[in-house]
């Protein structure tokens, strides 16, 4: 099938480039450095490297025998990007436009961070290259994910707070924005997900590609045959688009990316996008689904993963789901910490709680499966950020 | 293909306000739009609020954060603007991002908001073909899409937005957010003088501008400056002893001396 957006970055109805016109002259030049890498060997050969020998892929693709027994039905194999290093999917973005911004000689790195995963692999990838980090960070993401504030410091990245709105990734990529757009000639805008204006949705969709490429090669070595069901969980999208779209034309293989159900159904306590009454907006440089009021104002959301916590979704994504190819379902917080310590018992690995989506979506769908069936499950990444919070958070009570 | 808008700036020496509608509420907000149009604003600049504004700093997104709190939308801004029309013909332009106007819808907006005498409407996150499209569909209301250009932007790209533009051409004075900033380069300068090679409508530069010092450089080569952080300062500063208008009063004296004396010669002599 046809995954490739138009020259403006459309995917049917979604996508595109909605910023101020100062903007458009950055994105232009980051469109056109984009598109000449794109076509380099040599920039698809240093970034192989870094990949292989500095992030350590690839990564595992691992079966899961005590869960899948546990749970019964489908075979379930996880996809270990918490095996990354830095511990998450994110590095693989990081390196990819890291090279790029090199190659356009900038000096100066900003970022937005939800969970802390992305700012910890900017922080990395500039550390790597010796380059100025500045990362926009929410107030309240910063208070329960605070151990990546603490590793982004000590790999010399600034950590900025950022206090508007609803103190998460939606208001730090607002803030990280504004300081792009007020420091254009010497500052790369590293966005960490595939949201935002035309090619960011394209490219971080590029750089993730690796995951399903690699699931995909793996499971038909060890298996022989594709898998029946992929999952994901999908803040703004890019492990699972990263995971799904190498296995687009495989039309057998069925995919359900996993939105954040929070607390409850109401508008504002959860962010799944693709719920009842989802509406089509423009947020933050792309057209997609947004989570909003009957003023068009952005509704604020909750999860108890700040990863996921977003009003907005890539809009590839919105446009899979709306032609039918990928299903969207959502899990709640309690459905999300339950897999959390599941996973963590029956096999030893504890996820993010962003990860912990997905888990939580598998188990609930393997027991319908046949045990012959396969599913893979992306495991975005690790846990360690969320001990502290999930261990308040069982204690009884938030944080 | 003229309209009241580039009839009004069409002198020079123009000004321009931006004030957020319904800050701090409904009738002090009213009373402010008043105190501009008689105080000489060639267009008033009235900004719709929304829960991101990207391209806003921290001035006007404060304004906008209090009057979404108190729960100014699309539909009460344009009954602000129509009751601004009952007592002025100043011409109104409302500064918006997308999204509220697309929940709103554009074919209800174009038509609410030429009943509430808008004349233009500036869309900050819609360029290229989306702005294009929006622009024609204003046009058929006889409402004109009021473009923006940067410092940033091409030749190419403004000998485009030119042709297809209405009204006037806002110049933004630096790659940057809105706000006051002791910018003190040529930037706004040269950006004038390359749009003026291709358009003869008037150019109106903002972004930054809070003294009567560069008021009158903006003049010097472009027919209007944009003020809108320094009033929404003022306006906020207000909100405690409720002095919103004699506050904007003092601070446009400060802007406008020459209109100040103008003023001041008006009221004197409709006493006689
Ligand atoms: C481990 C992990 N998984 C998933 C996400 C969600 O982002 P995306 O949907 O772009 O993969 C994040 C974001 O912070 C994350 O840290």
């Amino acid at each position: 099938m046809n995954c490739e957006p138009d020259n403006k970055g459309y995917w049917g109805e979604f996508g595109g480039r909605f910023v101020p016109e100062t903007l458009v002259a950055p994105l232009d030049e980051l469109n056109e450095a984009y598109l000449a890498s794109r076509d380099d060997p040599e920039f698809h050969a240093e970034l192989a490297d870094l990949l292989n020998h500095y992030s350590g892929r690839p990564t595992s693709l691992y079966y899961a025998r005590r869960l899948s027994e546990e749970v019964g039905g489908a075979q379930i194999y996880l996809k270990r990007e918490d095996l990354n290093h830095t511990g998450a999917h994110k590095i693989n973005n990081c390196l990819g436009q890291i090279l790029l911004a090199r190659r356009m000689g900038k000096t100066r790195i900003v970022a937005e961070t939800g969970a802390g995963q992305h700012g910890v692999a900017t922080a990395t990838v500039c550390a790597l290259f010796g380059l100025k980090c500045v990362v926009y960070m929410g107030s309240e993401d910063i208070r329960r994910q605070e151990l990546n504030v603490f590793r982004m410091q000590l790999l010399g990245a600034e950590v900025r707070s950022v206090d508007t709105g609803s103190r998460t990734l939606k208001d730090a990529i607002n803030e990280a924005l504004r300081d792009w757009v007020s420091n254009i000639s010497d500052t790369y805008y590293l966005l960490g997900s595939a949201l935002g204006p035309h090619p960011y949705p394209l490219m971080v969709r590029e750089f993730q590609s690796v995951i399903g490429r690699e699931a995909r090669r793996q499971i038909l070595e060890e298996t022989g045959k594709l898998p029946d069901l992929l999952v994901a969980c999908v803040g703004g999208g890019s492990n699972a688009i990263g995971l799904f779209h190498p296995f687009l034309d495989d039309e057998n293989v069925q995919m359900t990316g996993v939105e954040a159900g929070g607390r409850g159904a109401a508008l504002g306590e959860h962010a799944a996008r693709f719920a009842k009454g989802a509406a089509v907006g423009v947020l933050q440089g792309t057209r997609s689904y947004v989570l909003q009021d009957d003023d068009g104002n952005i509704a604020s959301t909750h999860s108890v993963s700040a990863g996921l916590d977003y009003a907005s979704v890539g809009p590839e994504h919105s446009y899979l789901r709306d032609i039918g190819r990928i299903k969207y379902d959502s899990v709640t917080d309690a459905e999300a910490l339950d897999a959390f310590q599941l996973l963590s018992r029956t096999e030893g690995i504890i996820p993010a709680l962003e990860s912990a989506h997905a888990i939580a979506y598998a188990v609930k769908q393997a027991p319908k499966m046949q045990r012959e069936q396969i599913m893979i499950v992306n495991v975005s990444g690790r846990g360690d950020k969320d001990v502290d919070s999930v261990r308040q958070l069982l204690n009884g009570g938030e944080k | 293909m003229s309209d009241r808008i580039t009839e009004n700036l069409k002198n020079g020496r123009g000004f321009i306000p931006f004030v957020t509608a319904g800050d701090p509420d409904d009738e002090t907000s009213l009373e402010i739009l008043k105190l501009l149009a008689a105080r000489g604003a060639n267009v008033i600049e009235l900004g719709v609020p929304f829960s991101d504004p990207m391209a806003d700093g921290v001035v006007i997104q404060r304004s906008s954060q209090r009057a979404l709190d108190r729960g100014v939308n699309l539909a009460s801004v344009l009954s602000l603007a129509a009751k601004l029309r009952v007592s002025s013909d100043v011409p109104l332009v409302l500064f918006s991002y997308l999204n509220p106007i697309l929940r709103f819808g554009i074919d209800g907006l174009c038509s609410a908001a030429k009943k509430s005498g808008v004349d233009g409407i500036l869309i900050v996150d819609a360029v290229d073909d989306e702005a294009r499209e929006l622009a024609d569909k204003f046009a058929e209301h006889g409402i004109s899409l009021i473009s923006l250009v940067s410092p940033t932007t091409s030749d190419g790209r403004l000998e485009n937005i030119c042709r297809n533009a209405r009204g006037f051409i806002y110049a933004v004075s630096r790659a940057g957010v809105t706000g006051a900033a002791n910018s003190h380069s040529n930037e706004a300068e040269l950006l004038a003088a390359r749009v003026r090679k291709f358009t003869d409508l008037p150019i109106a530069v903002g972004f930054g501008i809070s003294t009567a010092e560069q008021v009158e450089n903006v003049w010097k080569f472009a027919d209007a400056a944009v003020v809108g952080s320094a009033i929404v300062a003022e306006i906020e500063a207000s909100i405690k002893a409720n002095d919103a208008l004699a506050r904007v009063e003092a601070l446009l004296d400060q802007l406008l001396p020459l209109q100040k004396a103008a003023h001041t010669h008006k009221v004197e002599g409709s006493r006689l």
